[in-house]
Formats: C-alpha cells, sequence, structure tokens
C-alpha cells in the first residue's frame, strides 16, 4: 500500500537529505520509494518541503502531498506560521523536533506525535545542530515502517568517517528515545 | 543495476557511461547538478572528457557546437533563460547538422522569475531543427539520453537531441533506476565517427553564407530528415530492447486507449499522475486512457492520428503557451486530424502546471470531468481567480 510523508523544514536543515535517508531505507527493504523537494523562496532559513511517496511498486504519482501518513517537522517554529499537521491522516503518525518539556501539541485522538529533541541528540553526537538522523530514527521506532539497521545502511551510503559515526549515533539515541515514548501511548 | 540515484545525478552517470570529449557548461543558476557530477568525473579521472566551464550558456553551446564541428562526441545542459541565452546557438548546431545531446530540465520562463516546472522553455525552441523528447520518469530519462546518441549520430539522421525532463519533479527527483551496464552502453553506442570535421590538413566551413539559391533546400533536408527519424525511431528502440530487456515505442505510448471514451493526451512526468487517475477510474468501470507523447519533435502526427481517431473525447494537456493563440500540443494534435475521414467528437485543450503550479489527481480528475462537456479552448485548470482582479489607485 503507498505511503506517503511530508517532511517541514527550512531550507539548509537538511531535509532533502532526510528525504534521501527515509527513501534509501525503504529502498533496501526492496520497495519503490521517489523523494522529492519543493523550494519556497529557494533562499537557506526559507520554509520548504520535501516529501517521500513509497509503494511496492513504482511510484507515479508526480504530485506534492497533501493527505501523509506520516510528518516529520524539522523545526518547531514552522508549526507557529504553518499548519504543519494539514491532511495528516486521521491516524497518523508526527515527528517533531523539539525540546524537551517544550508544549506538547494537541492533535486529533487517534494521531500520534512524537516530540523528539533532536537538536540535542546532534548536538551531542556529533556538534552540529542537524537533526535529521536523530529525526529519522525516532520515525523508524514511532512507524516500524523499516528497521533502524535499514537506517544505519543508509547513513553509511550518504556519509563517510566521522558523520557517518556521529548520524549513525544520533539516529539510534533518535530511535530509543522515541521507543521509551511509544510504549507509553 | 538496480540504484536508488537523484534524477540530475543519474543523467551525469548515463552521460559518462556514453563518453563525451568535451563538455562544457554554465555552472549556475539555471543549471541544475548534472554538469556538476559530470565536472566530478571529470576531475576524479573517472571519465576522460574536458570540462569546459565557460560565462554564459551562449558560450556553452558555442563551445560543443565547436566541439562537434571538430568530430568530438559532446554534451551540454541548461533550462529556462538559460536555453533561451543559447537559442541562436541552437539553431546553428541543427542548421550544421551537428550530433549533440542536450539535456533540459524543463523550467518556467522570467518574468517573473520563476525556478518552478512548466515546459516553456523547451516548447519555445520547437522550430530549431532540434529533435525533442519528453520523458516521463528517470527511467525512461537515463535510457533516452542513450537512444538519442545513438539515434543523432546516425549517418542518415545528424541532428541534435533535446532531451526533456521536468524540473525539479525529475531533476531533483530520487527514485529506483537500473543503470544500463557500461560495457552493453559501449556495445548500444559505438564511438562517434563523423562524416565530415574540422580539420586543418582538409579545411572544411560549416554553416556558411547559403545565398537564395542554397539556402531553403537546406531547411528542407532538415525537415525530410525528421520525418526519417519517425521511421528510425521505432527500429532504434526495439535495438535498445534486445540489449537492455525495456521497450519503448520511442514516439509515444499508448496507456489503455484502445476501447477508451475519454483520452487524455500529455507530455512528461504529468504523465505517471495521469495514470495513477486512469487506474483509480478504470477500477470504477470508467473507459479512461492516456496518450503519451514522447517524440514532440518529430511530431508523430500520424501515430497520434491512429491511436485517437476512434476515440469520442480527447482532452490535450499543455505545460506551455502560446500566448495569444492555441497552446502548441493541443493545436498540433487538432492539426493531425484535418481534412482526415474519422475525428474525435470532442478535442478538448487544457492547460495546467504552468510555473510549477502543482498538478494533482483533482486536477486531472477536473479535466476528465470537463472533456465530457462542449469543446474547450485553452481551459486553464487550478487557476485562482482571486488573483485576477485588477485594482488600480
Amino acid at each position: 500500500m503507498m505511503r506517503e510523508i511530508r517532511i517541514h523544514a527550512r531550507a539548509g536543515q537538511g531535509a532533502i537529505t532526510t528525504a534521501y535517508l527515509l527513501g534509501y531505507s525503504y529502498f533496501l527493504k526492496g520497495m519503490y520509494p521517489y523523494a522529492f523537494p519543493h523550494f519556497g523562496a529557494a533562499r537557506m532559513g526559507a520554509p520548504m518541503n520535501a516529501f517521500v511517496r513509497v509503494d511496492s511498486k513504482p511510484v507515479r504519482l508526480r504530485s506534492q502531498i497533501y493527505q501523509p501518513d506520516y510528518v516529520i517537522i524539522a523545526d518547531s517554529t514552522l508549526i507557529r506560521g504553518f499548519n504543519c499537521f494539514s491532511g495528516l491522516k486521521d491516524n497518523g503518525i508526527a515527528v517533531v523536533n523539539q525540546r524537551e518539556g517544550a508544549e506538547i501539541l494537541k492533535v486529533k485522538a487517534r494521531q500520534k506525535i512524537y516530540a523528539v529533541p533532536a537538536t540535542e541528540i546532534a548536538m551531542k553526537a556529533f556538534g552540529k545542530p542537524l537533526g535529521n538522523t536523530a529525526l529519522i530514527g525516532a520515525y523508524a521506532a514511532a512507524t516500524d515502517e523499516f528497521a533502524l539497521e535499514e537506517l544505519i545502511e543508509a547513513i553509511k551510503k550518504r556519509f563517510l568517517g566521522k558523520a557517518q559515526e556521529g548520524n549513525i549515533e544520533a539516529a539510534r539515541k533518535g530511535f530509543e528515545f522515541a521507543l521509551k515514548q511509544k510504549s507509553s501511548k | 543495476m538496480r540504484e536508488f540515484l537523484e534524477g540530475s545525478l543519474a543523467v551525469a552517470r548515463i552521460i559518462k557511461a556514453c563518453k563525451p570529449g568535451v563538455i562544457s557548461a554554465y555552472p549556475i543558476t539555471p543549471q541544475t547538478h548534472m554538469v556538476e557530477e559530470l565536472a566530478n568525473f571529470v576531475a576524479n579521472g573517472e571519465l576522460n572528457s574536458q570540462f569546459v566551464n565557460v560565462e554564459s550558456e551562449h558560450s556553452a553551446a558555442s563551445v560543443v557546437l565547436g566541439s562537434v564541428a571538430a568530430g568530438v562526441r559532446s554534451y551540454t545542459a541548461t533550462s529556462s533563460q538559460g536555453l533561451f541565452y543559447m537559442a541562436e546557438v541552437i539553431f546553428n548546431i541543427a542548421g550544421m547538422r551537428l550530433p549533440l545531446v542536450l539535456t533540459c530540465a524543463n523550467r518556467a520562463i522570467s518574468a517573473p522569475i520563476s525556478i518552478w516546472n512548466d515546459h516553456q522553455d523547451s516548447i519555445s525552441l520547437r522550430d530549431s531543427g532540434w529533435i525533442q523528447f519528453y520523458t516521463e520518469n528517470l527511467q525512461e530519462t537515463v535510457d533516452f539520453h542513450l537512444i538519442s546518441y545513438r539515434l543523432s549520430e546516425d549517418k542518415h539522421i545528424m541532428l541534435p537531441v533535446m532531451v526533456c525532463m521536468d524540473g525539479y519533479t525529475l531533476t531533483h527527483g530520487i527514485e529506483t533506476i537500473d543503470m544500463p551496464d557500461e560495457a552493453k552502453v559501449d556495445s548500444f553506442l559505438p564511438p562517434y565517427k563523423p562524416l565530415y570535421k574540422l580539420d586543418v590538413d582538409n579545411p572544411l566551413s560549416f554553416g556558411p553564407l547559403a545565398d537564395p539559391d542554397y539556402y531553403m533546400e537546406t531547411r528542407y533536408a532538415i525537415h525530410q530528415t525528421h520525418k526519417d527519424v519517425l521511421e528510425i525511431m521505432p527500429k532504434l528502440t526495439s535495438e535498445f530492447s534486445r540489449v537492455f530487456g525495456r521497450h519503448y515505442n520511442g514516439l509515444i505510448e499508448e496507456y489503455h486507449t484502445k476501447d477508451a471514451e475519454r483520452v487524455i493526451v500529455a507530455m512528461g512526468s504529468v504523465c505517471g499522475t495521469v495514470k495513477e487517475v486512469i487506474d483509480e477510474l478504470r477500477a470504477k468501470g470508467k473507459k479512461v486512457g492516456l496518450l503519451k507523447i514522447i517524440a514532440y519533435r518529430p511530431f508523430p502526427a500520424e501515430a497520434i492520428y491512429e491511436a485517437l481517431k476512434n476515440i469520442p473525447k480527447v482532452a490535450v494537456l499543455d505545460r506551455s503557451l502560446s500566448l495569444g493563440s492555441y497552446a502548441p500540443v493541443a493545436s498540433e494534435v487538432k492539426a493531425a486530424f484535418f481534412g482526415k475521414k474519422k475525428r474525435p467528437e470532442v478535442i478538448s485543450s487544457f492547460v495546467v502546471g504552468i510555473g510549477g503550479r502543482d498538478i494533482t489527481k483533482d486536477s486531472i480528475k477536473e479535466v476528465l470531468r470537463l472533456v465530457n462537456g462542449r469543446e474547450k479552448s485553452n481551459e486553464f485548470i487550478d487557476l485562482k481567480p482571486e488573483l485576477l482582479k485588477e485594482e488600480y489607485e
């Protein structure tokens, strides 16, 4: 069955890398992902989206994603200006990069939100405020869409050396964080 | 081998396999990263080619004009304003009968500035003498680059080819591709052997003055060669299919047209969205289909006539415009039926996805709803009327 994922970020925060890593993790499972960006003003810091649409057969649909199964929000300040949850399916899951202790958002009864301190995790793991891999780790735990091992393979394909080690560490931490939240949901 | 690759990088990979001796490009906006990746291949020693970085697209086109004239397989890529800046040279390349492959990452045209996808750039150069293919997905894009070099360098053709792939949707889209094996590429595409070339020992002129006694025949000859392309393409694509196992008709693709009551005609990546809608509606018993035009130049009028002559209602999607007249693809599809015995009751024309306006399944369903009514001309889909109110101080 087709799955649709929408990523909200600011240009420069690695949304395309996030879409690539998500897509590659699905690709390793033998599925057919189609990952693509949509730029706003095409400037650093401008709000932008990236999308992943995935199926067990090649994806042909080329439109943007309006009714996602899953949403990943790389920068929670975007929530103030945009309805990042717009169209999220009634049983949809959102993974949000949010400081610990920040206000938990209200959503529909069957929707689930995972608030993950991805920036802090990334800072500890490799010293840069790029929470993408931590968020995808959390996504894997929250959705069971693919295994952490598949994500680690994807990270190995995308990063080398210290960046690879740090991002694998961040992915693990994000995965573990979401797993703990999951048991309480 | 099955890989998960971004469109621009996949194009760079197939171009590398085609081994051009000269690559020239203007490296910044509206360029895509396909030439950046090729520059990496050259710098890393993975591709033995001369990469000529230039200050403008006009120069990029001029460099590859020169290198092909000197007998070397060449490559360039651009889009939008960059293609327009090349325009003068683009006509020269075709006029000199130089085989070349150019990737056009289809994007809208200024003003106002838009970096987003439509077909206005390449369609505006439809009369240049170049062969133009429009691709639906990344596999097709990769395969058509390879097919295009073979076609272009065929000594019966000797014309440049523009492979048109939708900007962002395909250039920045990442999907699963079966990358052609390099050894197979070598067997399908032998080294380029020019019939004539610039050579100091045997001096020749390309494109010198042709006075009214000669000029018209050069144009006639290109036009005749375009007719030959219609004959050669099906043979070339069946040879491609024997080597690589993927089949393309090469000119058009018919999707559920045989018993269809309503057929959409379209080019490029939107065809994927249309197929998705067709499958949904077919499951509900609606007889709908798609005619995908792959070759826009030469225009396969005969194949289109045969495919659509018994279809009651036809909707043509244009992702470009001829401002002040009929949309380009629609007017040519209609022309294919003029003076013929059979024709659809309705051939309606719809303008979609201009300047990157998203084309959703609902946009396609709206087209299929509207084609049931009386014939439409230049019907804009997903237009925002609230933006059209005129206000003066």
